[in-house]
């Protein structure tokens, strides 16, 4: 299980590293999904499979889905691509990789110093929806007023 | 079976919330930062996954489908206004909202 673990977390870095790095819009979202598709797996194996599922559904499926329907809609062509390139510079990376490694460093430091290891049985669905529908409902209902207020902004604001 | 270290969990969170920052500090297309905001949000909810795994509760499968929720809203409401922005502009370029003034 483990070694399911350290393979799915080296190949989640090393695509949001291409997503990135990437030059070309489709590709980098893509190797988004295939991120998000890791990042599911290591939800599986680390005992919450309902997370797992709604990752892949509604993070993988849903809105990567929506970001390739806007991608077509702009019609970014070759033009955009050799834009990206030229903004690619080295110049403009330096800066923003060292202070995101100071963070990096700093985060990793405080982490090390805890020595506990996780509890390798599942929460399946059953436990999750009984907290959600009993003392969690009131946050379910929250979340449905912000999807519809989602909902209408975004019909309002893609209207011509 | 052998147990995964938490801060090994942790420490993947946070390698794939610094690699969404570097992305939204670095590019400038703007469906671009738009994809590392996805990044970082994901990798936060990773982080609540990792605490739930920690102790054995549900409660951060919860938080996890709240930040997926938020995730959801907050890319519909984003992607209309990229699509606003390129009627008005012609471009994904960010640089080009310096110059919404007034």
């Amino acid at each position: 299980m483990s070694l399911l673990f350290y393979l799915a977390a080296f190949v989640a870095v090393i695509s949001t590293v291409a997503v990135i790095l990437q030059s070309n819009i489709v590709h980098a979202l893509i190797y988004l999904i295939l991120s998000l598709l890791s990042v599911a797996v290591i939800f599986y194996v680390l005992g919450s499979p309902f997370a797992a599922v709604l990752e892949a559904i509604v993070y993988a499926g849903a809105i990567m889905v929506l970001f390739l329907f806007v991608i077509m809609m702009l019609n970014l062509g070759q033009h955009t691509r050799d834009q990206e390139k030229q903004w690619l510079s080295l110049k403009g990376w330096i800066f923003p990789c060292l202070l995101a490694g100071v963070l990096l460093f700093q985060l990793v430091s405080v982490l090390s110093s805890y020595d506990l290891n996780m509890a390798p049985e599942t929460v399946g669905v059953l436990e999750v929806s009984a907290l959600l529908f009993g003392p969690y409902v009131l946050a379910v209902e929250l979340a449905s007023i912000l999807l519809l207020a989602g909902l209408i902004s975004a019909y309002h604001l893609a209207k011509k | 079976m052998e147990t995964i270290p938490t801060e090994h969990g942790l420490i993947l969170a946070g390698i794939l919330f610094v690699l969404g920052l570097i992305g939204v500090l670095t590019r400038r297309n703007i469906v671009f930062v738009l994809m590392s905001l996805e990044i970082m949000l994901n990798a936060s909810g990773l982080a609540f996954i990792v605490a739930a795994a920690r102790w054995g509760h549900a409660e951060g499968q919860i938080m996890f489908l709240m930040i997926l929720t938020l995730a959801a809203a907050e890319v519909a409401v984003g992607l209309g206004l990229i699509i606003q922005m390129y009627r008005k502009f012609q471009t994904v370029d960010i640089s080009v909202l310096s110059e919404m003034k007034g």
